[in-house]
């Protein structure tokens, strides 16, 4: 099977924030925004879930973004332009709703914004008024402001110490654009659980409905693992195949935090294992 | 002349206070002379009540028979007229309540060991590197089965046999369903799984991973790919939760994700990329199978104790007689007719406690067994860190509902029309936990066997 899923072009979004383009003609077929991958780097990798930033139907290619911040995606970003993954599979997940939307929201946050770009460009070809907020911690960091400005009808740049765009939190911004009379349908908030948690603080209070993408610790992704349970208004939900959208005021986000710390250690002892290893590695080229 | 020794020969296997610490394989197998012996204990009866208990309808005289001359090969013949996976079964089916429990020696002592023999000549014929057997001629027929496990394997094995161009559709990145993901290393190595497979591969099945029908393609595509008929073996689905509070604490898990990071992951293996937690105290909720070998994990990966807690007695227990008897010998505890109410945490949200309360049993439910009944003021605390969930699952409904005119029941489990495995979709067949809810590897086999032969028939009679 290997050979199947070649990366056909790869490009460095920011200093740990990577976006490659993988050869996948079925997955490319089906995708819609707020779906995702799972893949695997090599043949001992972790399953890795992550969302679909864009895909290509004609051209048969899937888009995914990824942070390097562990030893899981220190291995994929070992592989290079031409290199194949060992494994992907998708889309899995439920598409983003986005039928009936006049006017919309979208809050991205750092990463996030990988995942939050292709609903807002959805959208944005669907006549929907596209409101754009994006935050990232600094200058550095920021990552696809071109396309979001090519498809939001307002663009909001936040970043956390005011080196680039305006100094704030997304959430600030967020209020001010409401506070303006903008009257939204929805907003759709994807970035860190946190960020996620205030925006939803913000809107419940002008009762606006909101929409989060959740990421939670997952194995198989197809259903059967349990492992990426949420509690959701009050019921188990499974990201995997009821979200990964779900109603960001019915979501247990300190339940989810807590959860998705269950392998603090173990992650901090793989990166630092993956740190030495790819350091040994890099030395005789050095 | 029979042996007519009451006891059936035991089975050689790794001490229990050496094997609770490694992943090994657990019982070892019987020698060519133990094989023999058993073998000569067999009375050819003329009526054979262990085949008609058989799911996949071996005969089992015929290959003891062979197995008493000391003719193995026959022996694999015999087998492989109607499994493709014999390794598999002599190591997993619960012969007490199949094939060994009609056997006549059972009646005034111990029945044939059929499910050892049956390893014995599996194996055998493993260690003999013969020449996979001949590709069958082509009928210029296609069939997609959807789902690489039990109950596609054996579908696909048998339609491949007949001459038809079989592609399996697996969602994982490995084939083998509940034998890779679920069923551990220590009961069932992944070695003779890949092998049964490679068997399979040799056929001429095509296996295509990391294809989730229901997402990747649905079943209508499957049809216009010219595939002319399908059998859904999708398995088992989402894990239960028993709904009580606490269950969605760090150190919480379904057996399915236990077991899924144990087996397909590996995360047992020192450097595995997949996490899994090593438990002090560990819990499981449940009686069957799965309950015992996630136990069993827990304990290899080095938990001080570990507790299996059921609701209805030892005698209740769906589990394989053999597993529970290996689980005690492993040290694991068991906690029958208690329940668990409440997952305990600690302030940072691990687990450190599940309150459990202590049941009787009343009247035989629906389930034919023994209701269970909650005895009021026995409430206790049992300290652990680690609680895994092992009550079952609800069928996967990706393939449902992607599927136009395929219907599935109350339960979400498919609705067949009769032994065949047909849906009431035409020419979409199906088996396995899909239909039945979670049961056994065999009763699979069996119902991918059915379904064969029924596609057989559908496609010759289209023309």
């Amino acid at each position: 099977m290997t050979g199947m899923y070649e990366i056909l072009s790869k490009e460095a979004l920011n200093p740990t924030v990577v976006r490659i383009t993988v050869q996948a003609p079925r997955i490319a077929r089906k995708a819609e925004p707020g779906q995702f991958v799972i893949l695997r780097a090599k043949e001992q990798s972790e399953r890795i879930p992550l969302t679909v930033a864009d895909y290509d139907r004609e051209a048969g290619s899937v888009t995914v973004i990824y942070q390097i911040v562990g030893a899981g995606t220190m291995e994929l970003n070992t592989l290079r332009a031409g290199d194949c993954l060992h494994d992907l599979v998708g889309p899995l997940g439920t598409p983003t709703h986005t039928e009936a939307l006049k006017k919309v929201c979208i809050v991205g946050g750092g990463v996030g914004c990988a995942i939050a770009y292709p609903v807002a460009k959805k959208l944005h070809g669907l006549g929907c008024t596209v409101h754009s907020v994006v935050g990232f911690r600094n200058r550095d960091l920021v990552i696809l402001e071109d396309e979001f400005r090519s498809v939001s009808d307002e663009l909001r740049l936040m970043t956390d110490d005011g080196s680039y765009g305006e100094k704030g939190l997304v959430t600030n911004a967020l209020e001010k654009l409401i506070e303006a009379g903008n009257q939204y349908d929805q907003v759709i908030a994807i970035g860190p659980l946190i960020m996620m948690k205030f925006v939803c603080k913000v809107t419940e209070k002008y009762g606006i409905k909101t929409i989060v993408s959740m990421n939670p610790i997952m194995i198989d992704g197809t259903g059967m693992c349990g492992g990426c349970r949420l509690t959701v208004g009050g019921e188990t939900k499974f990201a995997c195949v009821d979200g990964p959208d779900f109603d960001g005021h019915l979501v247990d986000f300190d339940e989810a935090m807590a959860r998705g710390a269950m392998y603090r250690d173990f992650e901090q002892h793989a990166r630092e294992e993956a740190c030495r290893l790819f350091q040994k590695e890099a030395e005789p080229n050095a | 002349m029979p042996d007519m020794n009451p006891k059936k020969t035991p089975m050689p296997a790794q001490a229990p206070d050496v094997r609770n610490k490694n992943f090994s394989e657990v019982a070892l197998g019987y020698t060519r002379e133990m094989a023999v012996g058993e073998a000569k204990r067999c009375l050819n009866c003329k009526n054979k009540p262990c085949v008609s208990a058989c799911p996949v309808r071996i005969d089992i005289p015929a290959f003891i028979e062979r197995v008493a001359h000391e003719d193995f090969e026959g022996a694999y013949e015999v087998l492989s007229r109607s499994t493709s996976l014999p390794a598999v079964c002599g190591r997993v089916c619960p012969q007490e309540s199949q094939c060994e429990g009609k056997c006549v020696r059972g009646i005034k002592g111990e029945p044939v060991g059929i499910g050892r023999l049956e390893r014995f000549v599996a194996d055998w014929h493993r260690a003999q590197k013969s020449a996979p057997a001949a590709k069958p001629a082509p009928n210029g027929h296609k069939v997609a089965v959807i789902g690489a496990g039990p109950s596609g394997l054996t579908c696909a094995g048998d339609l491949a046999k007949l001459g038809y161009a079989v592609t399996i559709f697996e969602a994982l990145h490995l084939p083998g369903g509940v034998l890779s993901y679920g069923i551990p290393e220590f009961r069932l190595p992944k070695q003779i799984v890949q092998e049964e497979i490679d068997g399979l591969r040799a056929l001429g099945v095509e296996i295509e991973c990391n294809t989730v029908v229901g997402k990747t393609l649905t079943v209508d595509e499957l049809f216009e790919m010219g595939y002319e008929a399908l059998f859904i073996g999708s398995g088992a689905g989402l894990p239960r939760f028993m709904g009580i509070p606490g269950e969605s604490l760090k150190g919480v898990y379904s057996a399915n994700e236990y077991l899924t990071r144990i087996n397909l992951m590996k995360a047992y293996l020192p450097g595995s990329a997949t996490p899994i937690k090593h438990s002090r105290r560990v819990a499981v909720v449940g009686g069957g199978n799965v309950a015992m070998d996630a136990a069993r994990c827990a304990k290899r990966l080095g938990a001080e104790e570990v507790f299996i807690v059921y609701r209805r007695g030892l005698e209740e227990m769906p589990a394989r007689r053999e597993e529970v008897e290996h689980a005690q010998e492993e040290g694991i505890i068991f906690h029958t007719l208690c329940n668990p109410v409440e997952v305990l945490g600690d302030e940072n949200g691990n687990v450190c406690g599940m309150r459990c309360v202590r049941m009787t049993l009343g009247e035989p439910d629906e389930s034919g067994r023994r209701r269970p009944i909650v005895q009021e003021g026995s409430d206790f605390v049992l300290d652990v860190d680690t609680m895994i969930m092992s009550i079952g699952t609800s069928p996967n409904p990706l393939i449902r509902s992607t599927t136009p005119g395929l219907e599935a029941d109350r339960r979400g489990c498919l609705i067949v029309r009769d032994e065949s495995g047909l849906t009431t979709r035409e020419g979409v067949y199906a088996g396995g936990d899909a239909v039945t809810g979670a049961a056994t590897v065999i009763l699979a086999m069996g119902a991918g066997k059915n379904a064969a032969q029924a596609i057989d028939e559908y496609i010759h009679q289209k023309g």
